[in-house]
């Protein structure tokens, strides 16, 4: 046991220590920084970001409801007298962002062209036509005659309820704020594997690589090896998402957004976040024993890569399904799927988040997960201690039975 | 009892890397085990550590099986270098050294005595890529060592080391055979394993052809070697009754005969013949030994 100590800790300080580690943090946390900011350096960039746009009105009468209905703060309006070619050369010399020419059609409703140097700024026009579109409104009902009233009956909502009939099942509130943090969870664990997993594939097969593996070998038992290993990266990972989490609080708190608002958790009952808990462990455990296995069968670290690529596919895989869930979580597709150990992290999780699932099912799935865990590990530290000895060319089956076979007498 | 290794067998498969190996080394011997490339050294090597499990027969330490729990008793340095590149050469030492079941306190004036004595004290804090391969096998020398094993394993533990430097490992590896440190050890130099050790076992593909003691196997070996330096010509000697085999060297020849007496024969017949420098008996070498019992020349 103390051994497993000393090999975690020593991964978790070496790990901590390495340049590109450090360097890959702060390069993040910069990045964050700026991304909690993002508002005010568009700004910043963007100075005066109104768009001059010269209006020529045909009819005479539209110009100044349409003052009235467009946003201030993004157009600029102003009306001229010009001819429309002069006005068009104006627009192209750039003393005008865009020309708006304003019409009446042949039923008395307006009409309007949109001339500009390019039209890849799709804000300028789908503000004008909203302010169009809610002047032509106005102008039918006008013409047809309708009171204030009729007018608002007419754009009146449906009350429109969602009720759950079963017990358990949840309300529409509780419902969002599962989904919520279903797809935080979800989020953090796909990162997790994605970022950590090939750590730990590289940490061991960079041992391997250097032989140190077979002192290693020699004085801690495997099992004890490959844990000190994964909880040493465990660490690293937490200790830098805890860093992530510091800065971009910090930064939302300083640039004044409102940060917890999405975050309002209360209506959720304590025991999802015990499930949150229990099954993001598992699902790190699982994948980290599988890369920790594979990362010890390749001899250089070139090879990491296509070796843990068919298990980042798993993890793709788990996570697409996921997102397909949240919107159909009772699919018999996700229910059978969230049996199967290498899905079921994400994919169980989803289902207690949003739908009552019997408890035995829950019971199941967790024994399922925890026995392929315990298979994991067992089979893994046979693979780990004959992989350490073997320095070929790899075939990843080949390599499996070789090690296997190494192990035995 | 020491370390005895039993009717050992070990098979990959089809084929059979040691093949019904039996040695005992006694406690505080110096145990040379010599062998063509792929004689299966290594893997007995990595039997005896428990990397890797024989297929038949037992090994024993003190009467008992090596096992994790042994861990801190034994000492290996690998053929190859085991060390982390990228780690301070004081860090690495420390680790490796904790592993072996030693306290921080206790090491770090272990590992300054031994930097000291193999005159590397100031790389202490250098990362171990940044060495020359000599002090890298330097450190995994330390490490290997650092714990006070009571059984020390070495595989070609003076290969890519200068003169200076052998000579440097060669004390530390007799110093720790006098503080009572039972020590087995390959070499691709017959002079080193003639030099440190009192038994030796020549392996050739997994068997034990020459086991035993190094002066009996060098008595019972029979046959003598006749060192001739001198202008010649040499070559109606090769014909010579009793000459067992012909070998010119720079300075005259190196023949192996069967007994004394053929030799005062040869005396008698190149007296006034030739011009003679140097005519000198010895008693066979291990590589005379080896290349007879092998079949070829070792490397």
């Amino acid at each position: 046991m103390n051994k497993f100590f000393l090999v975690a800790v020593h991964t978790y300080q070496t790990k901590l220590k390495a340049k590109a580690f450090l360097v890959t943090t702060a390069i993040t946390c910069l990045l964050i920084i700026g991304v909690a900011n993002i508002q005010p350096i568009i700004e910043f960039f963007t100075g005066d970001e109104k768009t001059h746009v010269a209006v020529i009105d045909r009819t005479g009468s539209l110009y100044g409801p349409l003052a009235k209905q467009a946003n201030d703060d993004q157009v600029a309006l102003t009306k001229i007298t010009d001819m429309e070619n002069e006005a068009k050369e104006a627009v192209k010399e750039g003393k005008w962002d865009g020309l708006l020419v304003l019409s009446m059609d042949a039923e008395g409703l307006p009409e309007a062209v949109y001339y500009a140097n390019t039209i890849v700024d799709n804000q300028t026009p789908e503000e004008l036509e909203r302010a169009l579109s809610q002047l032509k409104t106005a102008l039918s009902a006008a013409k047809l005659g309708l009171t204030d009233e009729q007018m608002a009956e007419l754009y009146k909502p449906v009350p429109f309820q969602k009720v759950a009939l079963e017990k358990n099942a949840k309300t529409e509130e509780e419902l969002n704020q599962a989904r919520a943090l279903v797809y935080v969870l979800l989020f953090a664990m796909y990162m997790f594997v994605l970022m950590y997993g090939g750590m730990i594939a590289t940490e061991v097969a960079t041992e391997k690589s250097s032989r140190v593996m077979e002192i290693l070998v020699s004085s801690v038992p495997p099992v004890q090896q490959l844990f000190g290993k994964i909880i040493g990266v465990a660490l690293v990972s937490l200790t830098q998402f805890f860093v992530f989490f510091a800065v971009a609080f910090a930064a939302l708190k300083t640039s004044g957004q409102e940060v917890w608002r999405f975050l309002g958790f209360d209506h959720l009952p304590a025991s999802i976040f015990g499930y949150a808990l229990v099954f993001f462990l598992l699902g790190y455990l699982l994948y980290a024993v599988l890369f920790a296995v594979l990362g010890s069968l390749v001899s250089r670290v070139e090879d990491v890569q296509p070796a843990i690529t068919p298990v980042m596919m798993l993890v793709v895989a788990a996570f697409m399904i996921a997102m397909f869930g949240l919107n159909a979580p009772e699919s018999a597709f996700v229910t059978g799927a969230s049996f199967v150990p290498f899905f079921a992290p994400m994919l169980m999780f989803l289902r207690i988040g949003l739908v009552s699932v019997p408890g035995w099912e829950v019971a199941l799935c967790l024994a399922l997960l925890a026995a392929t865990i315990a298979l994991l590990i067992y089979f893994g530290a046979k693979v780990y201690r004959g992989g350490v000895l073997m320095y070929g060319r790899m075939n990843i089956f080949k390599d499996i039975k070789q090690a296997i076979q190494l192990t035995k007498k | 009892m020491g370390l005895e290794i039993i009717e050992v067998t070990k098979r990959f498969g089809q084929a059979t890397a040691v093949d019904h190996l039996t040695l005992t080394v006694p406690e505080g011997e110096m145990f040379g085990l010599l062998g063509a490339n792929g004689a299966g050294k290594t893997t007995t090597f990595r039997m005896i550590l428990g990397l890797l499990l024989p297929t038949e027969g037992v090994i024993r330490w003190q009467g008992e099986p090596i096992d994790d729990a042994k861990s801190h008793l034994i000492g290996y340095l690998p053929e190859e270098r085991g060390l982390y590149p990228k780690l301070k050469v004081q860090e690495q030492l420390l680790y490796l050294g904790r592993l072996r079941g030693m306290k921080k306190t206790d090491l770090l004036p272990e590992i300054d005595r031994w930097l000291e004595r193999f005159h590397i004290r100031d790389y202490a804090n250098k990362r171990v890529e940044e060495l020359s391969k000599g002090n890298q096998q330097k450190i995994q020398f330390i490490a290997a060592v650092l714990h006070r094993p009571k059984l020390l394993i070495l595989d070609e533990p003076f290969s890519g080391l200068d003169p200076v430097n052998v000579e440097l490992l060669k004390e530390a590896v007799l110093d720790l055979k006098r503080n009572g440190t039972t020590i087995v050890f390959s070499s691709h130099r017959m002079e080193h394993v003639e030099e440190l050790c009192e038994h030796v076992c020549i392996l050739r593909r997994g068997r034990a052809v020459v086991a035993g003691a190094l002066r009996e196997l060098k008595r019972s070996f029979g046959k003598q070697i006749l060192v001739i330096q001198g202008d010649g010509p040499f070559e109606q000697l090769a014909r010579f009754p009793g000459v067992l085999q012909w070998k010119r060297t720079a300075e005259g020849v190196r023949l192996q005969i069967a007994n004394e007496e053929a030799a005062q024969a040869i005396l008698g017949h190149i007296a006034g013949k030739v011009a003679v420098r140097l005519f000198a008996l010895e008693e066979p070498s291990l590589n005379d030994i080896f290349i007879e019992k092998v079949g070829a020349a070792y490397e």
